[in-house]
């Protein structure tokens, strides 16, 4: 029998039975679907979490005590403010040194309060990381150098203290200590659920005043060049290992940052695109009981056309690619519908949903191999058949 | 001298049911020559219908040589005895067994798919099949569109498209009324004079048997007897007298078993009662 023949003959019988060929699709459809929209979230994710790790600016270099790995406890820092002047003699350049010293605390503003990370931090920050300002202006080293208490609010803070008023120039009180907004930043957004906006800086001495400590959390460097950042991290870590033998320190770049998150949401996807592969599988299981209901039905019409001379492989044929059609249309509309799905998702919803074509293909690929393989055994009983038996059944 | 359609010698068909074997043919030995017209009577659980699978290539026998189209069924495989089948026989079956949804045309045409015709090619020669079963105006009707009687016609056309030696009736007649059912026959039996395939019918009414020039009656899985006549008994309901003149008896008388003996005038009628055998009931 000619192939041509054989997907009219298929079409034909998926037709005689809409609404059971419907439903037998709607699972490798769900199947599908659901396999393209958490791959595209899965990579979506991956995709912004990689943009924002490198949009903190090129050539980072973040310096913590403790090692930067999964699954390592933080290690209480032994640094302060000497132990940055120092990796600025290494670097040779002040400006391009960082600090934070972070703590969460209330800031309050006449009755309004909202619970918010407070960042100690040196003038340098935005031309380390890459911030920019909405309104005002930033920290300047006089800031830093006198402890003067003024803040920076994130765009978050600002909207949430001040919603029908300029924040500019207005009193914030943080752990209950006053401070004179003088700026606010431009809204960074969403990044893993968590909102960056978030935040407030002031001069890392006020912050030191404000907690009574003189520790720093940790040190960032914008290194002036890409070739010899693994140099000068050595460099730097070998510093402060000489000012503070008993503990270890890390100095990791944006691409290890990139790595182990890498590595992190590849897993994500991984177990999202498992389970979704489970609901395919199911999927399939469905299509092979429905061919074998089929091969059943159709018991007398497999009777007669190897009566007039079908042979095994002829009606084998036929009923696998009725199962692979069953399969293909599914995946396809599965693919439509996933794709539209985490377009909608990627524009009305804060996760970011990103379609890549290898998804695709894999989600039509694996449909159509369903459906192979889950048709093969129906298939392969109907070829069998005894053409007497097949022709006396009911 | 023409080669038989079909050659069985000594065949037997057991079959195993549980772990017990049943016999249903138990040694049967017939020959079917070209162009002849044969009906093969029996009761229910005789063994003609797995005789007439056995000599439509539908089966194998479990002992014994079977002969189809001068191929030996045993050593054919399950394709090569498909593609026989398709070559050599034509089936007519009593429940029709037309592909519901499928036009007249496309259903006579189905053979065809098997034997690789393209699309058009096949459309004409059922399209023409169709015309000279009187079915020309019915091309694109669906089955439930159609009469009963209309419905066997269609398979008889597809039967027969494939220009067989061979053409298989398993009760043709079966389920249609009186008159429908001699309408069937009459085409049955002028499509064997016309085009010369060997017409098998298997039937368990003595009037239909009473038309064919050869009867076979079969009882508990053996050729009770294999008797032939010359001209069709008296008794036949209109029997088609014009049409039976095309097949000689002559070359058929040589491959028969049985004696062959021509019929006697009270025959006749006691084979339309459908109560006693045939003369030459000794055929084995």
């Amino acid at each position: 029998m000619r192939v041509a023949e054989a997907w009219r003959v298929a079409l034909d019988a998926l037709r005689a039975n809409r609404l059971r060929s419907l439903l037998t699709m709607l699972g490798v459809i769900i199947g599908v679907a659901s396999v393209v929209i958490l791959v595209a979230i899965g990579t979506g994710t991956k995709q912004q979490v990689e943009q924002q790790v490198e949009g903190l600016g090129s050539n980072l270099l973040l310096v913590v005590p403790g090692r930067l790995d999964v699954g390592t406890a933080p290690v209480v820092s032994p640094l302060d403010l000497t132990d940055a002047d120092a990796v600025s003699r290494v670097v040779g350049d002040p400006g391009r040194v960082a600090v934070t010293v972070a703590s969460g605390a209330t800031a309050r503003a006449g009755n309004r309060s909202d619970f918010t990370t407070v960042q100690g931090v040196l003038e340098t920050t935005p031309s380390v990381f890459t911030r920019s300002l909405g309104r005002g202006r930033y920290l300047t080293g006089a800031d830093v150098d006198t402890g003067r208490r003024v803040a920076v609010l994130g765009a978050s803070v600002a909207r949430s203290l001040f919603p029908d008023r300029d924040p500019l120039g207005q009193q914030v009180a943080l752990a209950g200590v006053r401070f004179r907004v003088i700026g606010v930043f431009a809204p960074l957004g969403q990044s893993l659920g968590v909102d960056r906006d978030d935040e407030v800086h002031v001069p890392v001495t006020a912050a030191q005043r404000l907690w009574g400590t003189r520790r720093i959390d940790g040190i960032a460097v914008k290194a002036p060049d890409r070739e010899r950042i693994d140099q000068l991290g050595e460099r730097i870590v070998a510093e402060l290992s000489r000012r503070h033998p008993d503990t270890e320190f890390s100095a990791v770049t944006q691409q290890q940052i990139l790595g182990v998150l890498g590595d992190i949401l590849g897993v994500l996807t991984g177990v999202l695109a498992a389970i979704a592969g489970i609901s395919l599988l199911v999927g399939g299981v469905g299509v092979s009981n429905i061919m074998l209901v089929s091969v059943r039905e159709r018991t007398r019409e497999i009777g007669l056309r190897k009566a007039v001379g079908a042979r095994p492989r002829d009606i084998g044929v036929q009923f696998l690619l009725e199962a692979v059609l069953l399969t293909s249309i599914g995946g396809l509309t599965g693919m439509a519908l996933g794709v539209g799905t985490a377009l909608l998702v990627d524009a009305f919803s804060p996760i970011p949903a990103a379609i890549t074509w290898w998804s695709l293909a894999l989600a039509f690929g694996v449909s159509a191999a369903v459906g192979i393989v889950f048709g093969v055994v129906p298939a392969q009983r109907a070829g069998r058949l005894d053409p007497v038996v097949a022709l006396r059944a009911e | 001298m023409t080669v038989a359609a079909i050659e069985a010698v000594d065949v037997s068909r057991t079959y195993e049911l549980e772990g017990v074997s049943v016999s249903a043919l138990r040694g049967v030995s017939l020959t079917v020559d070209q162009g002849e017209y044969v009906a093969v009577i029996g009761p229910s659980g005789s063994g003609k219908s797995t005789l007439m699978h056995l000599l439509g290539g539908l089966d194998r026998p479990s002992g014994g040589r079977l002969v189809i189209g001068g191929r030996d069924v045993a050593g054919l495989t399950a394709p090569e005895l498909a593609t026989l089948r398709n070559e050599t026989i034509g089936f007519v079956f009593q429940a029709f067994h037309l592909l519901a949804r499928t036009s007249a045309v496309d259903n006579v045409a189905l053979p065809l798919v098997y034997r690789g015709v393209g699309a058009r090619q096949r459309r004409e020669r059922a399209a023409a099949m169709l015309g000279r079963v009187g079915l020309g105006h019915r091309l694109h009707h669906r089955p439930n569109q159609l009469s009963g009687g209309e419905q066997q016609r269609v398979a008889i056309a597809r039967a027969l498209v494939t220009e067989p030696a061979v053409l298989l009736a398993d009760e043709p007649t079966g389920n249609l009324d009186t008159a429908t059912g001699e309408a069937v026959l009459e085409l049955l039996e002028r499509l064997n004079a016309e085009s010369g395939v060997a017409l098998v019918m298997v039937t368990h009414d003595q009037e239909v048997a009473a038309r064919a020039r050869r009867r076979i009656s079969v009882r508990d899985g053996l050729i009770q007897s294999d008797t032939r006549h010359d001209r069709p008994p008296s008794g036949g309901p209109g029997g088609p007298a014009t049409l039976e003149h095309a097949p000689s008896a002559e070359p058929r008388s040589a491959s028969g078993s049985g004696p062959g003996r021509p019929p006697g005038g009270p025959g006749g009628a006691a084979g339309a009662t459908g109560r006693l055998p045939r003369a030459g009931g000794a055929a084995r």
